[in-house]
């Protein structure tokens, strides 16, 4: 078996006598979209922010590119090639799409301790930045400042910032959120044609998205995962039915 | 073509070179002392502004650095004085340029240990900690007697420059003035630079910075050291020009001066720390004579600055900033 990206063992986070992560144990294999679902307050998030490295577990080790990253950074474990984009937009407002990428392109290369040589200047930096954008198709705005970008366009950024840094793994955060229905199928194509730069996993309430891109889906109830598998086996799950899934499917 | 924050910049570069060329002409030497006081508060300000103004920190302890600059420079030029070795057997110098390495470098260590423990905090925290250093190194001076304690340290001959006659004041003035055009290049450079966008972006968004792979604390601590090596610098010729150097360079009034001068003039502008040390220094000046009490008409033109004019003079006369 091809070893997975992203491995998380027996992952346990507790918030005084929450347990918000109970026994989590999950994994994201080369070329494939993993989808993350459940109800609100299943324990998503807290799941994300162990991943990322904001939170701690409390035990459970998760390994990412061959090691353990439990005890790295945020940043530690964005230069292995953890490629994010959130819930929020996260985005530095005041500089233009363009500098927003050319960031993450001068963090991929380890060059931010250099003083002198203005950045607006660099043409290697600005050319593949602007390849990125053209990507994601932000050609046009790339002169504008990320805060003015509609809410589409600020996510296009952020994955265009996670395609700079040439993520070994995407972990995408509900990146259907308030996108309409026509943003939610060109943001769906885009995804499907994401997974062979690398795996995906997506956390994702849109439903329609998740059936669509899925390989994998994992379904987390009160921080537990109750099950992992195909889309027509979770469709089929009577305990997800129940718990989550309801009359939809 | 010259943009219009570019123009602002150079007429008021301009400006602070033909005052005090005018009033040498004229017979007037306290006018080149008033903007040699421009130009210094301005270098101070300046280094200030890389923490303040593109780090986005708030460092209310600056003065340790300005404070530093100048005991470095009355330290030395006691020793060179007297011919009492300094420490290790080395002398003392009334050399310009060797006090001003060791005081770039002396304040460059200080901001090292502050900063590495300061900016494991933030907003709030972070300004009473860099505060309570900066009272650290006060009060130290204060109860320090080799070198003057509260009474302060005297510089009686200016220090040396090769080829300049420093006691001249448009002489020392045009040394600062150098300086300071160097010292905002450097802001210019190091703003522009890979180093600079990443704290900016640091300022802007901590998250962001992260996500992408950079240790928002590593650019911070770089940006606060190579910050605290200007206001350092700054603090060696202020202590110059006064032939002075007194623990009120350290006290925290120094620290709310300087992030006065940069809140007048524009935070994170180019020209902003000169543009506000020029009024600040005006002010003083053209207030003082009339009364005692001129801060507190400083504090109200502050209050409407702060209300209405947030992007400071520099945001007055040249617009908002822009980022490429």
């Amino acid at each position: 078996m091809v070893e997975p990206v992203l491995q998380i063992s027996n992952l346990v986070k507790n918030f005084g006598a929450l347990r918000a992560t109970d026994g989590v144990t999950l994994d994201l294999r080369p070329g494939e979209i993993h989808a993350l679902i459940g109800p609100n307050g299943a324990g998503k998030s807290t799941l994300i922010h162990q991943i990322c490295g904001t939170l701690r577990q409390d035990s459970g080790s998760i390994r990412f590119a061959g090691e353990d990253v439990g005890a790295l950074s945020v940043a530690g474990r964005a230069r292995l090639g953890l490629g994010r984009t959130f819930q929020v937009s996260s985005l530095a407002p005041e500089f233009s799409a363009l500098r927003n990428v050319m960031l993450a392109v001068q963090a991929r290369e380890g060059s931010s301790f250099r003083f002198f040589k203005p950045v607006m200047r660099d043409k290697g930096l600005i050319d593949t930045a602007m390849a990125m954008l053209e990507r994601v198709g932000l050609t046009a705005r790339a002169r504008i400042p990320a805060a003015e970008l509609s809410h589409g366009e600020r996510r296009q950024l952020e994955i265009a910032m996670a395609l700079a840094l040439q993520s070994r793994a995407f972990l995408l955060d509900e990146p259907m959120a308030g996108m309409g229905p026509e943003g939610s199928k060109s943001l769906t194509r885009f995804l499907d044609t994401l997974r062979k730069e690398a795996p995906i996993l997506l956390v994702e309430h849109d439903m329609d998205a998740v059936f669509a891109l899925a390989d994998r889906i994992s379904v987390l109830v009160y921080g537990r995962i109750i099950a992992t598998g195909t889309v027509e086996e979770i469709r089929r799950d009577p305990a997800v039915r129940t718990a989550y899934l309801g009359d939809h499917a | 073509m010259l943009s219009r924050e570019n123009l602002v910049n150079l007429v008021l570069a301009a400006t602070l070179l033909a005052v005090p060329l005018a009033a040498n002409a004229l017979g007037q030497p306290f006018y080149v002392t008033l903007a040699t006081r421009i130009a210094i508060l301005a270098l101070a300000a300046t280094g200030l502004n890389l923490a303040l103004g593109l780090g986005g920190l708030v460092s209310f302890g600056h003065a340790a650095f300005f404070g530093i600059g100048g005991y470095a420079a009355g330290i030395l030029a006691t020793h060179g004085f007297s011919g009492d070795p300094l420490i290790f057997g080395l002398p003392g110098t009334n050399q310009m340029w060797v006090i001003w390495i060791v005081a770039v470098v002396v304040a460059g260590l200080v901001g090292l240990a502050i900063g590495a423990i300061s900016l494991r905090t933030s907003g709030v925290y972070f300004i009473m900690i860099t505060l309570a250093f900066a009272q650290m190194v006060y009060y130290f001076a204060v109860s320090w007697p080799a070198y003057g304690g509260e009474d302060g340290l005297s510089i009686l001959v200016r220090n040396q420059f090769p080829g300049v006659m420093t006691m001249r004041p448009l002489s020392f003035f045009l040394i600062c003035y150098v300086i300071l055009l160097i010292g905002i290049g450097l802001f210019a450079l190091i703003r522009a630079s890979r180093f600079g966008s990443a704290l900016q972006a640091a300022r802007q968004n901590e998250v962001r910075v992260a996500t992408v792979g950079i240790e928002p604390y590593r650019i911070r601590l770089t940006g606060f050291v190579i910050s605290a090596m200007m206001t350092g610098l700054a603090g060696a010729l202020f202590a110059d020009l006064n032939r002075f150097v007194s623990p009120s360079m350290l006290s925290w009034h120094m620290s709310g001066e300087l992030i006065v001068l940069i809140i007048l003039g524009g935070t994170g502008r180019l020209f902003g720390p000169l543009a506000g040390a020029a009024l600040y220094v005006a002010f003083e000046y053209a207030l003082g004579g009339l009364t005692e009490r001129w801060q507190f008409f400083l504090g109200l033109i502050l209050l409407v600055v702060v209300l209405f004019a947030r992007g400071g003079l520099l945001g007055l006369l040249a617009g908002k900033a822009r980022h490429g």
